[in-house]
């Protein structure tokens, strides 16, 4: 607080400051605040349709293309994304996007309806083969579904055709879900959507999962065990072959959760590891925009006895067209489909994307990518002067604040210029700064992204709570906003009045 | 060694001597070191996906897609193709917005916080309901939440949730994987000349419904004229009136907290994306009183340490990420940026424009059935209702054999019987209406 907004950085910091627009004491208006305009339906010259079937008035922003072009680019200027610097947000895999994916998702022939027939759109059909081939290959796994829109429905189809699976073979009894305490929040959530018990597994003293407890929670009722390999820790499952084996002992199927597949590429695939069913997420693995939260893509593998439960419909080849030169491709529902997740095909436009990316690197590049990631999370940790307890880590790590708290360091490792690692979790790690810089790092950023946490490991705790300084708002209390939650300049106002 | 600067990842940027020093400062001599895998899953094959120039990859995918025919599409049935303005595609791929993701420190994401509480803020102006989260995935997955969010909030147990008989299949089959681990069942009551039954729907509801879903406009089109009774029958029962609409309908037809709906679901990238296979954004707004069990992320306006309003994710204990297996969803990763879309798209518009898009729905859908009504073999409408966008019309011919006809002359439209076809207006080009006249002239005979 003390320091004035406008000095500038010193030689040997760097420092970031904000875009912020401020006028009559606030940060850039509404569009409500810059124009309200009432139209009026209910006349009879207002709409062809009836009075009694319209609404009376609306009333929205008019707003001119050139005033709406300035409002969205400061707004876009009030945002840290990863062209703005290192995104280190742990499991969130935070890669730089190429750009080259926004012009093939954006090619004209990519906006097709999904109700067109299938012959009239054989090249999303085959683009949509070729990836779940993809997929398959560097996942190990026999078919693959893209309609998943995201991880956490991508959890939700695995649990879904592990539920149709043992109903089919009778075994519609098996009411629980097992999930380390460690993994991701989405795992738990999923599995009660499901209607399954969640039973919590603890961590062993190494941080993995401890196998006496394992064997403990497995039963004739276990209808799953969810995994992430590395796990939350950023640790392989060395044991993973026994634990595979432990679960498929009492009948149970393995699922991968593939937030942190990126560690693996090439180097080990789920299918190999006695996996039965994964999801991917395609924004984090394969790069595809994370777009301020979503879309995503959440596509499922799985072995070739699970596959009749697949969500309908998947593509096939349907053998050579008229002229013999191009093979044709069918939709084609699983024998036992549990249907679907989803309106259609899932998010086409990041599939494409996906696509895109992955026959760019290839086999080398794939490769290339999880070895360079785990090297600059390993090269990272060695820079820091942050503890980090368990080891050794692949594509992240988990470092803990120790007298500090994790979510202030965050708040002023924004004044850096770096965006923070995400914070308190997993708890297993007293204040955690759980931090996955990806392949895309070059030493020189991680070497500044290294300084900011050591500057902020030297500074008080006065200046960690008064952070951050710099950027487009100053600390924003959360626990205020939800205590009277204001959801619409609808709510602003009627507050004012 | 696996991979070099010319042969690795082309968004992995070092050189030798960096790496030779990173790996120093680890404190090992290989990368493969730093590897904890077992030996027995180790997987030394390849993919046997060969890596391209980023010219050949454009070229690669350029090459695919053009096996789409191009077609003049006359769908609808839940997904739209309205034209998009390049406004939207220019300021959205600002890499801001591309490159950012969910807004946990808030501090550095107030530009997209604000753009997602003016999305919500659109959506309660739209509904009239008070609460609008910042989306779900699709339609048909923002019903699904819909009858999980029924259930969580009626105050006493109930198992019956009802849907129109007309509900698209895609739409159905997600609702029903949402309630597999519930004990809601879905079951359909009917439609009466594609519109609800309302004496059948009065049948139908009783003390075990927790939910009855209509939608405005129906799949077929026709604007359903008995809200307000459909409303009053779910309310007698306890039931959630949960409507399914999309933002340009709700532009001009009736405001869903006018007529006694609990909960809007729906498609909102009508407006801000293009035809995208199915790609969508959830619509997914309701009353005030569920507030603690709505699905999904809220943004909610607040202040920062200088009193300036400021915007913050709220009411985050909702979230799978902290109230973990008694999360009111398991959504994480959202659509934000349709969203973020679809908000710029409908400022663009603006009041005026919005109305007009949705008046010239139905004064559009209106004429071209007029003008195949005229054509012999084909009765347009068949409804006798009002239209918005499309509608179905009968034709002699099997509808099969009209469809393919009508492809083979660059006109994509749906069929929804063995004797109808539906057709929708929107986004299709004026000059488009006269040449498809005309081919389904030609064909329908």
């Amino acid at each position: 607080m003390s320091r004035d907004e406008s000095e500038p950085a010193t030689d040997d910091q760097v420092r970031y400051d904000q875009a912020r627009y401020v006028e009559d004491g606030q940060y850039e208006p509404l569009l409500s605040e810059k124009d309200r305009t009432r139209v009026e339906i209910g006349g009879d010259d207002d709409s062809p349709l009836p009075d009694d079937l319209t609404r009376d008035s609306l009333e929205l922003p008019a707003l001119s293309e050139p005033e709406l072009a300035r409002h969205y680019t400061r707004l876009s200027q009030m945002i840290y994304g990863i062209d703005t610097g290192p995104y280190p947000l742990g499991s969130c895999t935070m890669k730089y996007n190429p750009k080259f994916t926004e012009d093939v998702a954006a090619l004209p022939k990519a906006a097709v309806h999904p109700d067109r027939s299938e012959r009239s759109v054989q090249g999303s059909l085959e683009l949509l083969y070729r990836l779940q081939d993809y997929l398959g290959r560097i996942g190990g796994m026999d078919a693959v579904t893209l309609q998943p829109p995201a991880g956490a429905a991508g959890e939700f189809v695995g649990i879904r055709v592990a539920a149709a699976y043992h109903e089919h073979n009778g075994e519609g009894h098996r009411d629980e879900v097992i999930v380390p305490e460690s993994a991701h929040g989405t795992n738990f959530a999923t599995a009660a959507l499901g209607g399954y018990d969640v039973v919590s597994l603890p961590s062993d003293d190494e941080g993995r999962v401890d196998l006496e407890a394992l064997e403990a929670a497995l039963s004739e009722n276990t209808a799953a065990l969810m995994l992430t390999n590395p796990n939350t820790l950023g640790l392989f499952e060395r044991d993973i072959t026994e634990i595979a084996e432990m679960v498929h002992d009492v009948g149970g199927l393995l699922y991968y959760d593939g937030a942190n597949l990126n560690a693996l590429l090439g180097r080990a695939r789920p299918g190999d590891m006695g996996f039965d069913v994964m999801h991917y997420n395609v924004h984090k693995t394969f790069a595809t925009p994370h777009g301020g939260g979503g879309p995503g893509a959440g596509p499922v593998g799985v072995v070739d006895e699970l596959a009749p439960f697949l969500p309908a419909p998947r593509v096939r080849e349907a053998g050579d067209d008229s002229s013999g030169s191009e093979p044709t491709y069918e939709l084609f529902d699983p024998d036992h489909t549990i249907g679907k997740v989803h309106g259609y095909q899932g998010n086409w436009l990041v599939l494409v994307k996906t696509f895109a990316y992955i026959a760019r690197l290839g086999d080398e590049g794939l490769l290339d990518a999880s070895a360079t990631a785990v090297l600059n999370a390993n090269y990272l940790a060695s820079r820091i002067e942050y503890d980090v307890p368990y080891e050794p880590f692949h594509h992240e790590f988990v470092a803990s604040a120790g007298d500090q708290d994790a979510a202030d360091v965050a708040k002023r490792m924004l004044d850096y210029g770096v965006h923070p690692p995400t914070t308190k979790w997993p708890e297993i790690v007293p204040e955690a700064l759980m931090t996955e810089p990806t392949e895309v790092e070059s030493k020189d950023t991680l070497d500044r992204l290294a300084a900011a946490f050591n500057a902020v490991a030297e500074e008080d705790d006065e200046t960690l709570e008064a952070a951050p300084e710099r950027t487009a708002a100053r600390r924003i209390d959360q626990t205020d906003a939800a205590r009277s939650p204001q959801l619409s300049w609808h709510a602003l106002e009627s507050d004012e009045s | 060694m696996n991979g070099s600067h010319a042969t690795g990842s082309p968004y992995a940027p070092y050189t030798d001597d960096e790496r030779t020093a990173m790996l120093e400062s680890v404190g090992v001599d290989d990368v493969e070191e730093l590897f904890d895998i077992p030996d027995d899953v180790r997987f030394d094959d390849a993919f046997g996906i060969d890596a391209r120039s980023e010219r050949e990859t454009r070229r690669l995918v350029r090459s695919v897609l053009g096996r789409n025919d191009e077609l003049t599409e006359l769908l609808g049935r839940g997904h739209y193709g309205y034209y998009v303005p390049s406004l939207i595609d220019h300021l959205a791929d600002r890499s801001e917005f591309l490159t950012s993701y969910t807004q946990y420190q808030p501090e550095v994401s107030q530009g997209f916080l604000q753009a997602l509480f003016e999305y919500q803020s659109l959506l309660v102006e739209l509904t009239g309901l008070e609460v609008a989260n910042c989306s779900m995935y699709d339609a048909a997955t923002a019903l699904g939440e819909a009858a999980t969010l029924a259930e969580r909030v009626r105050s006493t147990s109930g198992h019956r949730v009802l849907v129109p008989d007309l509900l698209l299949e895609g739409r159905r089959s997600t609702l029903e994987n949402y309630v597999a681990g519930t004990d809601l069942e879905v079951e359909t009551y009917p439609t009466d000349d594609a519109n609800a039954d309302l004496d059948a729907l009065a049948d139908a509801v009783d003390d075990d419904t927790v939910m009855v879903y209509a939608e405005n406009p129906t799949v077929r089109g026709t604007v359903e004229e008995r809200l307000a009774e459909i409303g009053d029958l779910a309310g007698e029962a306890d039931a959630l009136f949960v409507l399914g609409s999309d933002p340009v309908a709700l532009s001009v037809l009736q405001r869903p907290a006018d007529v006694g709906i609990d909960v809007v679901i729906g498609d909102a990238s009508v407006l801000g994306l293009p035809t995208s296979y199915g790609m969508g954004l959830g619509l997914f707004a309701c009353r005030e009183d569920y507030l603690r069990q709505v699905p999904g992320r809220l943004v909610g306006a607040g202040e920062d340490a200088t009193d300036r309003r400021a915007y913050t994710l709220t009411l985050q204990t909702r979230e799978q990420h902290i109230r973990r297996e008694r999360a009111t969803s398991n959504i994480c990763t959202n659509q934000a940026w349709v969203a973020l879309r679809t908000a710029m798209h409908a400022a663009y518009l603006g009041p005026d424009g919005m109305v007009d898009l949705a008046n010239r729905g139905v004064t559009r859908a209106d004429d071209l059935a007029e003008r195949l009504d005229e054509i012999v073999g084909v009765t347009a409408p068949v409804h006798d209702r009002h239209h918005l966008r499309e509608f179905v019309a009968r034709v002699d011919q099997p509808a099969r054999a009209v469809a393919d006809d009508l492809e083979n002359r660059g006109f994509a439209v749906h069929v929804v019987g063995e004797h109808e076809i539906q057709v929708c207006v929107a986004g299709v080009p004026d000059e488009r209406i006269d040449p498809f006249v005309d081919a389904f002239a030609e064909v329908a005979r």
